[in-house]
């Protein structure tokens, strides 16, 4: 599914990531897990494309094509997904508008029909219920207003609507009650099955709770220090990443 | 157009009265006399400001074009200019009277600050003190700037050493006439506050009942580092007309903090022109003007924005009653590579009586995507909920309006970083809102009897 | 590369070949000679066989025209404009005056099937839009008008209102812009050649939306056409206006001037969609587009809603006013002005509060791309008088690429303690962040900002009618793409 070899990025001239390396099959979970400043942000946005991250050096391959050589949209359109650590606010736009117009641009490159405004809106009210979020929401403007647990949740929905390959959480935990924790953790589990992955970022050990990982990776200075199974995650949540990769601390 | 060719304009009184007054062979030697010179040929071109000339749309000075002015006398009995200097603090001023440095009013040697007469440093052959004059004269379309200079013959430059800590300095204008005729004066000052300086300057404006023209023009230059508190008091007779003009300029990193109190003269226009030249510069310019009776309180500003990463902040506000007008127009440019700039500014108003009148033009021009910029302007009379809010607790109308429009006012004042300067501008204002009050109460009992 | 600025690439590599509106119309034509004097406004007169109050009313203007200076107080600028170089009358020929739709040229016909404005009634879904067909200096054709008059709703060229009902031309004709209002109102009263003439009885709720789409056709010819729309005691009218030209090499001139008047309890409802030609991606050609356009909300309770989408033209300067004279009346104004390469646009409104508890909305969206300046220039007065009158201005500009000018000038004079005016102004631009985040979920570049600036101009999108709604989101997204980048 995604083939990460030795990549080296930069922004600004400086060095972020020192060769990581890094291999999701289909099916499988993996949790990075690593303290500020390791670099786990720029990770999902070397993966995602965006502007400014620039790989120096290594591969990213994702369902076999080179990533380096795909706009972020053509990347989308392959089935990755960034869940965004901080969703945008796009005023004026509401849901329901910038989930049609997404989930049109994904079917026109698959070559199917572009879906009309009631066939949509059947659609998303199906995955609304199965995810419980109230279908308020899509009459509002993208983010605008929304609580913090609004906009992961809107994520989710946009996941769960776009049914993406592999799924790049980035730090979706942060800023969540319980509640609302739950519902992004049962929206990325309803997505789990034997053709799809899942990349976990977080810097805690809570969110794995609920989305349990095949594999844990703790990434400290660029690297990828140490690999393990999600038994590493409850041994950083005991000991500390002092304690586990003392050169992270 | 043709059919306006044959008819005949006659030269206001203002204008022949300025030529008349005029002497090319003043004080400050033949760089002064040129720069009089100019100044006059670019007052005869550019002419009175009428209400067609679009900077001056709202500002009407017909009672200034009508009246044929006399220079004030150069010289004037300290005893005479001492009842007007009772507020201030004789430890810390530079004064000039009818525009002329007066030593002999002014405290000398204060620390970090060098107080030079403007006339001396052009006699002496100062290229860098014509070069700011020069520059003032052709920067855009200033009337009575362009008069000021014609009338150049005191006038104070005032140096801050860089890195000193000036703390408090007061600059007082007044003008004294001979007697009974109209009189003008035309302050100059050029302030110069070195890289790093620290200083707070208050400039007050001064002087009696009778009728009065002064266009006081001050240049500031804030230097790299520089923080500058600005604070300038109106508070002239009721028959003055009050044409200022301020030029500031702050480099990288400098702050400057400007504020304005007008509560005198029959016409008062203040004209900032603000340009921030360095990165990392603030620009504060706010005020209050409490307009009665039929005074005309204008304030006009333009920020710009030359450079990227500045920040600029304005808040105005003014109460007016009677028949005062005030007019607040005010413009916010950002240049094409002023990128990542965040300006800001408010302008609201309170009309008290039903003949009072506000003019705004708050205006934007942005060349440079990435800024951040607003303005918001707002008219009215108090809010009749708070009003009513107040009375159900038990507060009487009279004094539950008193409240409101004094909590309208006194928040600007919060604008000013200087905590002394913030206190002694409240007085005035409180003081000026209760004199209001009483004539307010008088005229309201009359009516009803 | 940023993805702003990458966007901005891809749109300039695009020409204008997007303007789809550009093409000619082969069609013979009846003109005046070229040039401007009495003769011509004679000419223009007697053309129309119009009375001779009205010839005299247009002279009148004429002469007055020929004493004003061409304002320049606008943030635009422009070579002299030479007037005598320009034909003042062109009209397609034809043998006797059409008396149904069987008899107008179908070269005409199809020309406005090629723009999306079918006036084969049969084609039209019944009852939507009514249309007044206006080809460069004539009306072609009027829809619906027999269905209209049953509801007692006269619709028609203003030419015909002249002959037809001449007593209400008479009555209203330049009582809310006087001749002498301003140089181009003046010039269009000296030599304006068609429009449309709407008049709804008392009480009449209009059964369907009227609407005037123009075209200019003919090469070195201004549009001049007038429009006037009574709104009688307590009626109601909703009214659109389109309009588009040829692509051509050399600027043409429109200078329009629009007249509403609302009684009692009457509501106007005015929508623009104005996509004249733009001229190309360095200014060449294109529409001069100097409009006046003010209503007179007369009677009590009276309502006037401007909405006006402008993405054409080289050059805008326009001001669509209110002028709130009836107690409680209610003039809104909602504009979206899109400007690309070297497009200008001044454009704003007046609202003028004369009566008790009049209000006023102002809601206005500029959209600067390319090397293109925006300006907004409005004025709010309220009069002593204008008691507990209300205002409120928002005005919102959006920069795309750092080559063009967003400008705000609202004028803003209160003479009276109980009138409220509350006046917001924010610049932004679109965010690098905002562009990624939509193309993270798979939607392009050229699309996202579509969707974007559309986001952004949605409070004054949603207040058109349904299908000029549609049109106009279509055209802001083409604008970006097409003309900016």
């Amino acid at each position: 599914m995604l083939e990460i070899e030795d990549l080296r990025a930069e922004i600004d001239g400086k060095e972020i990531l020192k060769g990581v390396s890094l291999s999701i099959g289909p099916g499988e979970t993996h949790a990075i897990m690593g303290p500020n400043g390791s670099g786990k942000s720029t990770l999902s946005y070397v993966i995602a494309g965006r502007d400014g991250y620039e790989i120096t050096g290594g591969s990213i391959r994702f369902l076999g094509e080179d990533l380096a050589e795909m706009e972020p949209e053509e990347r989308a359109r392959a089935g990755l997904f960034l869940a965004f650590q901080y969703p945008l606010e796009i005023p004026g736009v509401t849901t329901t508008t910038f989930l049609r117009t997404a989930l049109n641009a994904h079917r026109k490159a698959r070559g199917e029909d572009e879906l009309d405004p009631m066939g949509f809106i059947k659609l998303v009210r199906a995955k609304t219920r199965a995810l419980g979020i109230a279908d308020d929401m899509l009459k509002r403007p993208v983010n605008v207003g929304f609580s913090g647990g609004e906009k992961k949740r809107n994520e989710v929905l946009q996941m769960a609507l776009l049914e993406p390959r592999l799924a790049v959480l980035d730090e979706t935990d942060s800023g969540l009650d319980i509640d609302a924790l739950k519902v992004v953790a049962d929206g990325v589990n309803a997505l789990r099955d034997p053709q799809r992955s899942t990349l976990v970022i977080t810097h805690y050990q809570r969110l794995l709770g609920y989305i349990v990982p095949d594999h844990v990776h703790i990434l400290a200075g660029g690297r990828i220090v140490r690999s393990g199974g999600a038994e590493l995650a409850e041994e950083l949540e005991a000991r500390g990443y002092a304690g586990v990769v003392p050169e992270a601390a | 157009m043709a059919t306006n060719a044959t008819m005949t304009v006659e030269e206001p009184a203002a204008i022949a009265a300025g030529r008349a007054a005029f002497r090319a062979d003043g004080p400050g030697g033949a760089a002064a006399a040129r720069l009089r010179q100019q100044g006059l040929d670019r007052f005869t071109a550019l002419g009175l400001p009428t209400r067609r000339t679009e900077a001056w749309r709202y500002t009407d000075l017909r009672d200034v074009a009508r009246t044929a002015w006399t220079l004030a006398p150069a010289a004037v009995d300290p005893a005479q200019a001492a009842p007007w200097l009772a507020d201030t603090d004789a430890d810390r001023r530079l004064v000039l009277v009818n525009g002329r440095f007066r030593p002999d009013l002014s405290t000398p040697d204060l620390p970090g600050v060098t107080a030079t007469p403007l006339d001396g440093l052009l006699a002496d052959g100062d290229g860098a003190a014509a070069a700011v004059l020069d520059e003032a004269l052709t920067s855009g379309e200033r009337p009575f700037l362009a008069l000021n200079t014609a009338f150049l013959d005191g006038g104070l430059v005032v140096r801050l050493a860089p890195g000193a800590t000036v703390g408090r300095l007061e600059i007082v204008c007044l003008t004294l006439p001979g007697g009974d005729a109209p009189a003008m004066s035309h302050p100059r000052l050029i302030i110069e506050a070195g890289d790093g300086a620290d200083a707070t300057l208050v400039e007050r404006h001064v002087g009696p009942a009778g009728p009065i023209l002064t266009t006081p023009v001050l240049q500031i230059t804030v230097g790299a580092g520089a923080r500058l508190g600005h604070y300038k008091l109106q508070r002239e007779g009721g028959e003055t007309s009050h044409l200022a003009t301020v030029l500031v300029q702050v480099a990288r990193d400098a702050v400057y903090d400007g504020f304005m109190l007008s509560t005198g003269g029959a016409v008062a226009r203040t004209e900032v022109a603000a340009v921030l030249t360095g990165r990392g510069g603030e620009c504060r310019l706010s005020g209050t003007y409490l307009g009665r009776g039929r005074q005309v309180l204008d304030t006009t500003t333009v920020v710009r924005h030359a450079v990227p990463d500045c920040r600029s902040r304005q808040v105005i506000k003014g109460v007016l009653d009677d028949q005062a007008r005030g007019v607040f127009q005010g413009r916010i440019e950002v240049a094409r590579d002023a990128q990542r700039t965040d300006g800001y500014q408010m302008n609201r108003a309170l009309l008290l009586s039903p003949q009072a009148e506000i003019d705004s033009k708050p205006e934007l021009e942005i060349f440079a995507d990435d800024v951040k910029c607003s303005h918001g302007a707002t008219a009215g009379e108090l809010d009749a909920e708070a009003l009513f809010y107040l009375r159900s607790r038990g507060l009487d109308a009279e004094r539950a309006r008193a409240l409101l429009i004094e909590a309208f006012v006194v928040e600007v004042l919060d604008e000013i970083a200087d905590d002394a300067v913030r206190q002694h501008f409240t007085e005035i204002v409180t003081d000026w809102l209760a004199a209001d009050r009483a004539d307010h109460g008088a005229t309201a009992e009359r009516g009803a009897a | 590369m940023a993805a702003v600025e990458e966007t901005l690439q891809q749109i300039r590599s695009v020409t204008n070949e997007r303007y789809k509106y550009g093409f000619v119309t082969d069609i013979e034509q009846e003109t005046a000679p070229k040039g401007l004097d009495e003769s011509t406004i004679a000419f223009i007169s007697a053309k129309k066989e119009e009375p001779a109050w009205l010839l005299d009313w247009r002279l009148k203007a004429f002469r007055r025209w020929q004493e004003m200076p061409e304002p320049n107080w606008a943030k635009v600028s422009f070579p002299p404009i030479d007037y005598q170089d320009a034909y003042y009358y062109a009209a397609p020929k034809q043998k006797v005056a059409p008396n149904s739709l069987d008899e107008v040229d179908p070269e005409l016909l199809r020309t406005y099937e090629k723009l999306g404005i079918p006036l084969d009634e049969q084609k039209v879904l019944a009852g939507v839009v009514a249309v007044d067909a206006v080809f460069d200096s004539v009306s072609v054709a009027t829809t619906f008008k027999a269905k209209l008059a049953e509801a007692g709703v006269i619709f028609c060229s203003i030419s015909e209102a002249v002959r037809e009902h001449p007593d209400l031309v008479r009555k209203y004709l330049g009582s809310v812009v006087p001749t002498s209002d301003n140089y181009f109102a003046a010039l269009n009263s000296a030599v304006f050649t068609d429009g449309s003439f709407v008049y709804v009885p008392p009480g009449v709720r209009c059964p369907m939306e009227l609407s005037t789409y123009f075209r200019i056709n003919a090469q070195n010819t201004g549009q001049f056409e007038r429009t006037l729309i009574i709104a009688d005691a307590g009626s109601y009218v909703s009214y659109l206006e389109g309009c588009t030209a040829p692509q051509r090499d050399e600027n043409q001139l429109h200078a329009a001037v629009v007249e509403l008047v609302a009684l009692d309890d009457a509501e106007i409802k005015y929508s623009t969609v104005q996509n004249w030609y733009p001229g190309d991606e360095n200014g060449v050609g294109g529409i001069y587009n100097f409009v006046t356009k003010r209503a007179a909300c007369r009677g009590r309770n009276s309502k006037v809603s401007w909405t006006q989408v402008e993405t054409g033209s080289a050059i805008t300067w326009k001001y669509p006013s209110c002028i709130l004279q009836g107690e409680n009346s209610v003039g809104e104004f909602y504009s979206v002005a899109i400007t690309n390469n070297r497009q200008q646009a001044d454009t704003g409104t007046k609202m003028i509060h004369i009566g008790r508890n009049t209000r006023s909305r102002i809601i206005s969206k500029g959209i600067s791309a390319g090397r293109s300046d925006n300006t907004y220039r409005g004025l709010v007065r309220m009069l002593p008088g204008a008691d507990n009158a209300r205002n409120f201005t928002q005005c919102d500009s959006l920069l795309i690429g750092d080559q063009c000018g967003a400008h705000t000038v609202p004028y803003i004079e209160s003479r009276t303690p109980t009138g409220q005016v509350e006046h917001e102004a924010t610049t932004s631009k679109v965010s690098e962040d905002q562009l990624f985040y939509c193309r993270q979920r798979g939607i392009d570049e050229e699309e996202a900002l579509a969707l974007i600036v559309n986001g952004f101009c949605r409070e004054v999108l949603q207040v058109l009618p349904m299908e000029f709604a549609v049109e106009a989101q279509k055209l802001v997204g083409i604008s970006l793409e097409g003309s900016v980048g």
